[in-house]
């Protein structure tokens, strides 16, 4: 129990996929243009990598070691096919505001990279504990992107307002804004996690 | 003169680096060096071309006709999985070189959401065939001018001196947010070809 | 149990068999989704009806059709009735000159040429500038630039600059000018469809339903809105209505 107790830290600070991975970084800029966006996203993809980390390390044995690329590829894609689908039908707005970035879920090296270096090697209970660690730390530094961003560039966080809209710099909200804002973030994770080694 | 709009949006507008964040993980990952940028981006432009045709032709001849949208996302990706590892074969035969520059960026070419999301965006776009390959490729020369503006900036700032925290990936991400601004300027001159 | 060689018959039979379960499943939920992708699909639609037009009982979607704008193109009407009186119209209506392409919207009628409200349907704007296009029209308490419960009888809408009447939004007069192509288009249908109720009658409004002719725009609207490209059988059913 302990041991996957540390696997679950372990995806949230010191393999954290956004700030020391650095892995997925498309949704990461694309999605977090509002501290709830971000948040949905990440907790697709925790679903998700769940999901086929589960599926993946209980079918190990059976995936013949040349074709295991594909069959992972089939395996997360039926996932994110199925959180496209029920997010169409109980929360549509929220599927219009994610748009292609679901679908994409599919191609985040994020997942596939947990299915082959972890999922694919150990037991179901550690896999599961890996792909809830991972897809934590993954929402956390989504969340926090969103709402850095969402603060700076319109004065509100998840919506709610914390100083006038004709004060926040727009461009934060933007394309730019994300490069920037993430550039500083892992300036930031880069320095915290140096001070603490 | 539609054509050329889309062009025009494809390359400068909706850079797909820039603005719609799609491949930003190899964009990060080949742009230190110039060669490996433009063997990456001849990689990109070659796959994507040939992937958005055939899974339009899937879409419109196979899931459409029979009522099997729903299996999208699945048929696209293994489509394209099938593709880059024929890329992947032919350019080992055809140049070991190139091949050696790209050995690790390759397999990630299936993983490249630029090829996922192009397919997904033409036909979400509602584009007939021609439209769909002119954008198709008309993103690829923006992910190239995208890649090669960059990495010639990141050769310049390797011998730059730079804070502790922020070498590596901070200070490339900084620059891309100050190229993506300069990006937002385009944003409009698609008018002018109306 | 051992891990499976990497035999041609192995492979084939364990990837054939991924497939074939996960092609079953998806099939399931896509079965269980389908009904509630196409409700919430048509709900949107239906708001957005509610919000542009005066209050009403009957069923604008499944009274749709189409009219001519005048300019060789043709808009969806949704006439809203209160027992056998018509009290407004809702169309839909767009323009391919916005700042960032196409920008669609639905605007309400009521009896005397007025607009009741608007509401955009989808934009490609830049946030912060055109994008306020969603409400910037609205504001009351700003008569310069609202045009809620303007006549267009008597006036066709432009902005300011063009010498027109409506203060454009700051900093997006390009997005203002697609926006009120989008209203004038819309009204122009409007009057298409009253000369064409005065001469027929108002009762025999649903005969001139033509459901399936849609032009390309036309058809981002509807497949965005009421017929759900996935399944069929809904769309067919409400047209059936």
């Amino acid at each position: 129990m302990r041991n996957n107790i540390n696997v679950l830290i372990n995806g949230i600070v010191k393999e954290n996929p956004t700030f020391v991975l650095l892995l997925g970084m498309c949704p990461t800029l694309a999605t977090t243009s509002s501290a709830l966006n971000g948040m949905s996203m990440g907790l697709a993809t925790l679903f998700v990598l769940t999901c086929s980390n589960i599926a993946i390390s209980s079918l190990k044995n059976l995936i013949p070691d040349m074709v295991r690329i594909p069959a992972f590829i089939v395996v997360i894609a039926a996932f994110v096919t199925i959180v496209e689908m029920v997010m169409n039908a109980y929360l549509p707005a929220l599927a219009d505001s994610l748009g292609i970035f679901i679908p994409l879920i599919v191609v985040n090296c994020i997942v596939l990279g947990r299915a082959e270096s972890f999922a694919s090697k150990n037991n179901v209970i550690s896999s599961l504990f890996d792909g809830l660690g991972i897809g934590i730390g993954f929402t956390l530094a989504l969340t926090v992107l969103g709402a850095l961003r969402e603060f700076l560039g319109t004065g509100k966080i998840f919506s709610i307002t914390v100083y006038p809209e004709n004060y926040g710099s727009l461009i934060f909200v933007l394309a730019p804004g994300a490069f920037i804002v993430l550039g500083y973030l892992i300036a930031i994770f880069n320095k915290l996690q140096k001070k603490t080694n | 003169m539609e054509i050329i709009g889309i062009i025009i949006v494809a390359v400068f507008v909706n850079n797909i680096v820039f603005s719609q964040f799609l491949g930003i993980c190899p964009f990060l990952g080949v742009s230190k060096k110039i060669d490996t940028a433009i063997g990456m981006s001849a990689a990109v432009t070659f796959v994507i071309t040939l992937s958005t045709l055939v899974t339009y032709l899937i879409q419109k001849g196979i899931l459409e006709n029979f009522g099997l949208e729903y299996l999208q996302t699945i048929t696209f990706i293994l489509v394209i999985a099938a593709l880059v590892q024929m890329v992947e074969i032919i350019i080992k035969k055809i140049s070991p070189p190139l091949y050696q520059a790209l050995g690790v960026y390759l397999p990630l070419i299936t993983t490249n959401c630029i090829i996922l999301g192009v397919a997904i965006l033409v036909i979400q776009k509602d584009f007939n065939l021609v439209e769909s390959i002119v954008y198709a490729i008309s993103t690829a020369i923006g992910y190239s001018m995208a890649l090669l503006i960059f990495s010639s900036i990141r050769e310049q700032l390797a011998l730059s001196k730079v804070p502790k925290a922020m070498q590596g990936v901070p200070i490339a991400l900084l620059t891309a947010g100050i190229l993506a601004m300069a990006f937002m300027g385009f944003s409009g001159i698609d008018q002018v070809f109306k | 149990m051992a891990k499976l060689k990497s035999t041609f018959k192995n492979m084939f039979l364990s990837l054939f068999t991924i497939c074939f379960v996960v092609a079953v499943l998806l099939a399931q939920v896509n079965k269980i989704t389908a009904k509630p992708i196409a409700e919430a699909k048509a709900k949107k639609l239906e708001n957005a009806i509610r919000e542009v037009v005066p209050p009403f009982d009957n069923n604008p979607v499944a009274e749709a059709y189409k009219i001519p704008d005048g300019a060789g193109d043709s808009l969806t009407i949704y006439p809203a009735k209160k027992g056998d009186e018509w009290v407004g119209f809702a169309v839909t209506s767009y323009s391919n000159n916005a700042f960032g392409g196409t920008i669609q919207i639905i605007v309400g009628f009521d009896k005397d040429n007025r607009i009741v409200n608007y509401s955009v349907l989808s934009h490609a704007e830049t946030p912060g500038l055109g994008a306020k296009v969603v409400q910037w029209f609205k504001d009351t308490s700003k008569p310069g630039q609202c045009i809620i419960g303007r006549d267009l009888s008597k006036e066709k809408l432009s902005v300011s600059k063009d010498g027109g009447n409506v203060d454009a939004i700051t900093a997006s007069t390009i997005t203002s000018r697609a926006f009120l192509e989008a209203v004038n288009k819309a009204y122009a249908a409007y009057v298409n469809t009253i000369a064409g109720n005065a001469a027929s009658g108002a009762t025999e409004l649903s005969k001139d339903i033509v459901p399936e002719e849609t032009t390309k725009n036309e058809k981002d609207i509807a497949s965005d809105t009421t017929i759900n490209k996935n399944d069929k059988t809904t769309g067919g059913e409400e047209h059936a209505q």
